[in-house]
């Protein structure tokens, strides 16, 4: 009776954006481009466009809350109405929150809170456009964010999904493929200390499947991370070439 | 009563672990003692209660009839939810669902949507018009750590102890007959929690455990040892080593739980 | 000593994260040693000393630090005392009792009269542990409340930078714009001129250090810029008076 879906990889072994299978999106990243922030950036990876900003070391309000030991760090992801084919509504949906609660614990490893007791630093993420793989790039951005607004690190964290469709096992879905998909594995990486910081499945994978995909979406966060330096680096480095000019 | 953990018990659940032993006297890959009773609430169409160690869960299914979303005309509908009630701990509030609510709940659908171990096409009465919906509610009696494991075993077993109402067809008209019929049940996925502490894994952590932990990974696997739901939770991390020792470990354990599920 | 490994060039710019060296080395600002291994944990310029690296950082905020003198704006009056932002994580008190120079009576005394929300001082932190927010006194010569000049914002870690070695950087900067500078350690600068075209130029000329601050000849551009703008303003002063004497021609 089910029609008989379009194949996600041809023949030639391309994807329906022509890419191959661990082939990244592209990606464009600006860092501090907020002025009101303490922290910003922004990701365009593929049709994904997301902005994070970062508030903070700042007063915890309400005073209760605060820790007297640490920082509190505070994170929200949100999605914009008209950033998914039918509008969402813009109240925080259960996913939401969820996604929330897994990118706070994602980038939390990375950040020196026990530095700013009393405290509390803020991440904002939103969504303008989705297409798959958004809280992997959240996580890039907001790493990126919390560099920018001069918060000391471990490292940075850079985040990429891997997955399986048609029984191959690929990098950086889109939604499509997610949605047809075999698997989805996002995963979070501070390459520096390899510290998997966000590891989550849905699909089935068989356990060499899911090797694969883990080592896969690895690799892929360290292609991230490298595009994060240059992202980061890249404000400066441009002063510094008109000035010696 | 304090939720935090004296820091001189801290060391010396560490210490202790660091010798590959607990402060229970369990071993490191060792589960707390589990009871799982089924078919505890009669108006539910099924039900199970599971005791793991101290921590107590409630899973009551409620069938109803419904529409099917539009992506999937010819799927039954599965819909999880879970509740910390706030009489289960000192930690818990009354009010909407928390981030640890809502995370419990998809992680535990995860689990059971993502194996198929419901098979939603057999619950379609009418394509695009009607099918079941199976109502999972995961209801957290005492918090004693490992909430994830208990409820996922919980929601199962009451899935396994459900009854469906046996249904005639008039037009348009769901007419319910007597007797009834088991669910379609094709596949037991079983969550597995490791936490890591002082750089070693534990499987199923108690409260404390958890209180001290870096952070913790649930891995479900299916009855052919297939992975369909991987959570990790807390703020520390794992090495990519650490991550597919947890797989094996996830995998073996299951087989484990698994044999204390009795089909109703 | 000398010969343990170590990654990067004297003030490459590093990341958090990276690895600038292994070995017996101490961590200094900016950095953290995990494993017998050094890490950016900001972004900025790496400094290699002899045993201790840090990092000059780019992006940084202040850290209230006691001894410091610190330019901040009152932003609330309570009880007994005032709300201080100096542009820190942390806010910052001022008591009345340290202001009033004696014990403050709240039945005579109007907290108001002598400071009020909007305010701008000049003061020193006397206190300040993990536990508690910073306390400030007004109490030494030069402190006290701001009534004329510009204020301007600078990361914290670049005012080094703008006071040059052996003062040299600011020096030059107060001569050339005759203007009376104060550098707060917060990253707060206040710039008194007798002009406000000077005030300007000295905040042109402080800009620029701080966006510019990791590029090596910095003195010499900073030199030359104020130079260029002297001449600039000459020139339109020159084309204003002549065309003023035509006019009454």
């Amino acid at each position: 009776m089910s029609q008989k879906s379009k194949k996600l990889i041809d023949k030639k072994g391309l994807r329906l954006d022509g890419r191959k299978p661990d082939q990244l999106r592209p990606t464009k990243i600006e860092v501090g481009i907020l002025a009101n922030a303490d922290g910003s950036a922004y990701i365009q990876q593929g049709k994904n466009k997301i902005l994070a900003a970062v508030y903070g070391p700042r007063e915890a309000h309400p005073k209760h809350l605060s820790l007297p030991d640490r920082a509190r760090l505070k994170c929200r992801y949100h999605m914009a109405p008209f950033s998914v084919q039918e509008r969402k509504s813009p109240a925080p949906s259960r996913r939401e929150k969820e996604l929330s609660k897994v990118i706070r614990e994602s980038l939390e490893p990375s950040i020196f809170l026990e530095y700013y007791p009393r405290t509390s630093i803020d991440i904002f993420i939103e969504v303008l456009q989705a297409d798959g793989g958004t809280r992997c790039a959240s996580i890039t951005a907001a790493s990126l964010a919390l560099a920018d607004a001069g918060i000391p690190m471990r490292g940075l964290v850079a985040a990429c999904a891997a997955g399986k469709i048609d029984d191959t096992i690929v990098l950086d879905l889109m939604d499509t493929e997610d949605k047809k998909g075999g698997a989805d594995v996002p995963v979070a990486l501070m390459s520096n200390l390899n510290a998997i910081t966000l590891l989550q499945m849905d699909g089935i994978l068989s356990f060499k499947e899911f090797e694969k995909a883990v080592n896969l979406a690895l690799k892929g966060c360290m292609k991230i991370y490298a595009l994060q330096t240059e992202a980061l680096k890249a404000k400066y480095m441009n002063v510094k070439e008109a000035a010696e000019e | 009563m304090s939720s935090i953990v004296v820091r001189v018990k801290q060391k010396q659940i560490e210490q202790l672990i660091a010798k590959g032993k607990r402060l229970d006297g369990r071993g490191l890959t060792d589960y707390r003692e589990i009871q799982i009773e089924q078919g505890v609430v009669e108006r539910a169409e099924g039900s199970a209660r599971v005791l793991l160690g101290k921590t107590e869960v409630l899973a009551g299914i409620k069938i109803e009839v419904g529409t099917p979303y539009p992506d999937t005309p010819n799927k039954g509908v599965l819909t999880v939810n879970a509740e910390l009630v706030p009489l289960a701990s000192p930690t818990f509030e009354a009010g909407p669902p928390s981030e640890n609510a809502i995370e419990l709940a998809r992680v535990v659908d995860r689990g059971i949507r993502e194996s198929k171990a419901i098979d939603l096409e057999k619950l379609c009465i009418k394509p695009s018009k009607k099918v079941f919906i199976v109502f999972v509610d995961v209801y957290v009696l005492n918090y004693d750590g490992n909430l994830i494991d208990a409820s996922a075993l919980a929601a199962l077993a009451a899935l396994l102890n459900t009854k469906m109402f046996k249904y005639e067809l008039e037009e348009d008209d769901v007419k319910i007959k007597p007797g009834r019929t088991p669910l379609p049940i094709r596949k037991q996925p079983i969550a597995i929690t490791c936490a890591k502490i002082n750089g070693k894994l534990v499987v199923d952590p108690w409260l404390e455990e958890e209180q001290i932990m870096d952070a913790r990974l649930t891995i479900t696997t299916d009855d052919d040892g297939n992975i369909c739901a991987i959570q990790k939770g807390g703020s520390g991390w794992f090495t990519s080593k650490q991550v597919l020792e947890t797989a094996k470990i996830a995998k073996e354990k299951a087989k484990e739980l698994r044999k204390k599920l009795v089909k109703a | 000593m000398k010969n343990l490994p170590t990654f990067f060039e004297r003030r490459e710019i590093v990341t958090p994260g990276d690895m600038l060296a292994e070995g017996e080395y101490v961590a200094g600002e900016n950095t953290y040693k995990e494993d017998k291994k050094i890490y950016a944990s900001r972004i900025g310029l790496v400094e290699y000393g002899d045993r201790n690296i840090s990092v000059v950082a780019l992006r940084a905020f202040y850290i209230p630090r006691i001894g410091d003198t610190v330019i901040g704006t009152i932003t609330e009056m309570g009880f007994s005392g005032w709300t201080v932002d100096i542009n820190s994580p942390y806010l910052a008190l001022l008591r009345a009792s340290d202001v009033l120079n004696r014990p403050f009576r709240p039945q005579r005394d109007e907290l108001s009269t002598v400071l009020n929300v909007g305010d701008l001082v000049i003061a020193k932190i006397v206190a300040y542990d993990r536990a508690h927010d910073p306390q400030l006194t007004v109490g030494e010569p030069g402190l006290g409340r701001i009534t004329r000049g510009q204020i301007m914002k600078v990361t914290p870690t670049k005012i080094p930078r703008i006071i040059g070695r052996k003062g040299s950087m600011i020096s030059m900067i107060k001569q050339e714009t005759d203007c009376h500078i104060t550098l707060g350690h917060n990253g707060v600068i206040l710039i008194t001129g007798k002009k406000l075209e000077d005030e300007q130029l000295a905040v042109m000329a402080i800009q620029k250090i701080e966006e510019e601050s990791h590029i090596s000849g910095l003195t010499d551009r900073i030199t030359q810029m104020i130079k260029e703008e002297k001449t600039k303003k000459r020139k339109r002063r020159k084309v204003k008076n002549e065309s003023k004497i035509q006019e009454t021609n």
